[in-house]
């Protein structure tokens, strides 16, 4: 029997790590979804429609698994995390209701236009609701990082103690849901699903790419591979410099607001200044892995960089230690690796999108067998990346569940036995393996399948390409 | 422009937020169960049917909807939590395991028909099939089980009044999926759909005299309480619709059978939250104006549920006039 605070972290923890999945496939496909109906529409090129039709299957299916595991997350407020509900539901729950309203259900409604309703509905609707599931989407995040930043940085309330509860109140609804972490937050996620779905693609593609031309054996639609791989490396070149530099921002802010996280990022114990930033740590025993102290780390370090990471540029700034801090300090060893790889991904991100950039400029991007293995390897480091940033997240800031206003601690609902805890964790355990095996599943067969061949496209009579159309777009350069 | 200041004053315009919050906290769970409902009835239908072509229409006829519909038990879960967080909090906690068996059903009653289009042999299409019919048949009975529990009060998971309400609200959606399938599929699916549609709105009226016998016995106010004048208009009207709507699936009028379900379920829900008011959680003895949060984010609230929910109105209007008329199997993806 486990302890039902322990149960509940653990039963959060797995169920967001799972389902963050599948909004990071729809969020960063619906750029791409809005862009090929566009130039489905205006060229009406095959190509564009088998873009479509082949991204929406995937796009809905994350979709539909993407809804079953939200509603979990929000029923899990109530049923596990009554306390924090309680006392924080004022801040907490307008911003998760609005969501629904505002996001989802646009979302929710147009998808099914947009997935079943090419035949039923005019060119002008079917691109108004693949525009409006894509802000739909993007909404959604707002309102999920209002609630979440507010956590992190917040601000706008008050707390006021009612019959020996502590109880938060709402004061400035614009400083609370403005807060200081929210833009950083949006900008960050945002950046980062379209850029793990970049790599998605350029992945897969590579595969095809690259046994057509490298290994000469002959692939069906391959100019639709090729097409593919051009635009998730041009989304991949566009979002992966960008990440890492707005990253940098974000560390700063981070230093400034949860100083005891950027400590557990940086394993600083002792609070010091001219601290070194360990690009790469060995681990030289067993212990500097389970517990890495800042100090003793064996690794390549930046002499001051860390301090000038937190501070903007000085590297002799003071960084505050775990030490010195009242409160216990969150799992460093888990917050230090996490980062550490996080940002070790988004470096070798950009590198990869130079090298498959320069390919393209010279005219090499198919030939190339070790870039596409490179590409291959990373079909779903994107996604590994933004659940290993999300880990620095929310485990960097225990022990608070309200930064240095509530703890994790006090949040669990009274009520809540060890035995129905772990009964839940254990069914939850089994049921999202299973989900995550079934999601692999499908996807994988659809790519398999592959794009609807041309005997499967729709009629287009009156929809002769346009070659002189300014819209000329990726496909029309090889 | 109204400042933020004034806003945590007083509530907006003098109205009676908690009131209006506690209505439309209910209205959008009567709307799930109504919209979600027919989805839901539609799948225990696909439980009866015999040929492959036949399950196709069914999982066609739902398969644009039922994402959109299923959302608005989302918004429901959200206007608890947003305007009676104390409220939200004890139910879903004290109600634990019934919560994660609710979101169980949905989760295989949302997979199972992605799933079943996935592959075209028996064993894995048997699978899935059985899997949407038992999520499809599990989350009406388990939300019917909870509501049950909170109406009265209980503790408990398995309890006569919870098995009651939730055979209730099964047999509802079986007969707004009748209705519905009907409408979208009345000549690729076989007669007895509407058969089935039929027995379900007796049963209905069985289960629901029933429940009404228990909650006589079983609520601090006794039979008065039930004496209420619109309690008794609605159970007398419910009686009317039930005969409508055995009448409308007799002459194929399936949309007129369809808005019979609805106002069934509207009025099914609205006796609910007349039985419950002024408490909001009777097991604590927990009432409305205690658990309202504070005027300043109630404002808000209302200004966003009134700009917002008829934009969602709008959204519905949209996607169920693309997608009016009969639907083929050929549509499924």
């Amino acid at each position: 029997m486990v302890d039902p605070l322990i149960a509940s972290r653990l039963q959060f923890a797995l169920t967001t790590i799972v389902h963050i999945i599948f909004p990071v496939m729809s969020m960063g496909l619906a750029p791409f979804l809005i862009y090929f109906t566009w130039k489905d529409i205006r060229t009406g090129k095959p190509v564009y429609e088998q873009l479509r039709r082949f991204w929406t299957k995937i796009f809905a299916i994350s979709f539909v698994v993407g809804t079953v595991t939200g509603i979990v997350l929000e029923f899990e407020f109530g049923t596990n995390w009554a306390a924090f509900s309680t006392a924080a539901g004022e801040l907490f729950g307008g911003p998760l209701a609005v969501e629904g309203m505002m996001a989802f259900m646009l979302e929710a409604t147009f998808l099914g236009i947009f997935v079943f309703g090419r035949e039923r509905v005019g060119d002008k609707l079917y691109f108004v609701s693949s525009v409006a599931v894509g802000l739909g989407t993007w909404l959604s995040a707002v309102w999920i990082l209002i609630a979440n930043s507010w956590m992190q940085t917040p601000r706008g309330f008050e707390t006021v103690t009612e019959g020996g509860q502590t109880v938060v109140h709402l004061v400035d609804p614009i400083a609370a849901y403005l807060n200081p972490r929210f833009g950083y937050m949006f900008v960050h996620m945002q950046n980062a699903a379209v850029e793990s779905v970049a790599l998605f693609m350029a992945g897969i593609a590579a595969y095809y790419v690259f046994k057509h031309h490298v290994r000469g054996i002959e692939v069906d639609n391959v100019n639709f591979w090729e097409t593919t791989l051009k635009i998730g490396l041009i989304a991949l070149l566009l979002t992966a410099p960008f990440q890492v530099f707005h990253g940098d921002m974000y560390g700063r802010h981070v230093a400034e607001t949860q100083p005891q996280k950027f400590a557990a990022m940086e394993a600083v114990w002792e609070t010091d200044s001219y601290v070194p930033e360990y690009l790469a740590a060995v681990p030289t025993s067993l212990d500097s892995i389970t517990d890495p102290r800042a100090k003793e780390l064996f690794g390549i370090g930046i002499p001051g960089g860390a301090s000038w990471l937190a501070s903007g540029g000085d590297p002799t700034a003071e960084i505050t230690g775990l030490n010195e801090f009242d409160t216990e300090s969150p799992p460093v060893a888990i917050v230090f690796w996490a980062f550490r790889a996080m940002v070790g991904m988004g470096f070798w991100f950009i590198l990869l999108s130079f090298w498959g950039g320069y390919r393209w400029y010279k005219g090499e991007l198919f030939e190339d067998g070790l870039l596409h293995k490179a590409l291959m390897g990373s079909t779903l480091l994107g996604i590994v990346a933004v659940e290993l940033g999300w880990v620095v997240t929310e485990v960097g800031r225990q022990p608070w569940i309200i930064q240095g206003v509530m703890k994790t601690s006090e949040g669990v609902s009274p009520g809540l036995t060890g035995a129905e805890a772990t009964l839940t964790l254990a069914g939850f355990g089994v049921v999202y393996l299973a989900l995550l095996g079934l999601y692999t599943y499908v996807i994988a067969r659809i790519i398999r399948n592959g794009p609807p061949g041309g005997d499967q496209l729709r009629e287009r009579p009156d929809r002769a390409p346009m070659p002189d159309s300014p819209a000329a777009g990726v496909a029309d350069d090889d | 422009m109204v400042s933020v200041e004034s806003l945590g004053a007083g509530p907006i315009f003098g109205l009676p937020l908690p009131e209006l919050w506690f209505a439309l906290m209910f209205t959008l769970l009567a709307t799930f169960l109504f919209l979600d409902g027919f989805d839901f009835g539609a799948g225990a239908i696909f439980g009866l049917l015999d040929t492959d072509r036949e399950r196709e229409t069914v999982l066609a006829a739902i398969g644009p909807f039922w994402d959109g519909n299923e959302v608005w038990l989302v918004v429901f879960g959200g206007a608890l939590f947003a305007a009676f967080p104390e409220a939200y909090a004890t139910l879903f906690s004290r109600h634990y395991l019934l919560m994660f068996g609710i979101l169980g059903a949905l989760i295989l009653r949302g997979l199972a028909p992605e799933m079943y289009e996935q592959r075209h042999d028996d064993r894995w299409q048997q699978a899935w099939s059985v899997a949407f019919v038992a999520g499809s048949v599990l989350a009406p009975f388990l939300l019917g089980i909870f509501a049950g529990n909170w109406l009265v009060g209980n503790e408990g998971f398995i309890t006569l009044i919870g098995l009651v309400v939730g055979v209730t609200l099964t047999l509802l959606t079986v007969v707004s999926g009748a209705a519905f399938l009907r409408l979208k599929a009345p000549t690729d699916l076989p007669e007895q759909v509407s058969t089935y549609g039929q027995y379900a709105v007796v049963g209905y009226l069985v289960a629901v005299v029933a429940t009404l016998a228990i909650l006589a016995v079983r609520l601090p106010g006794g039979l008065s309480t039930l004496l209420h004048p619109v309690i008794l208009l609605l159970v007398v009207a419910s009686i009317g619709l039930a005969a409508g709507y055995v009448v409308a699936m007799r002459r194929e009028e399936s949309l007129l059978a369809l808005g019979a379900a609805a106002v069934l379920t509207y009025g099914l829900i609205a006796v609910v939250a007349i039985i419950m008011y002024p408490a909001i959680d009777p097991a604590t003895g927990m009432t409305v104006s205690e658990t309202i949060v504070s005027t300043l984010p109630l404002n808000l609230m209302s200004i966003a549920a009134a700009l917002l929910l008829p934009l969602v109105a709008t959204y519905f209007v949209v996607l169920y006039s693309a997608f009016s008329g009969p639907i083929t199997p050929e549509e499924a993806y």
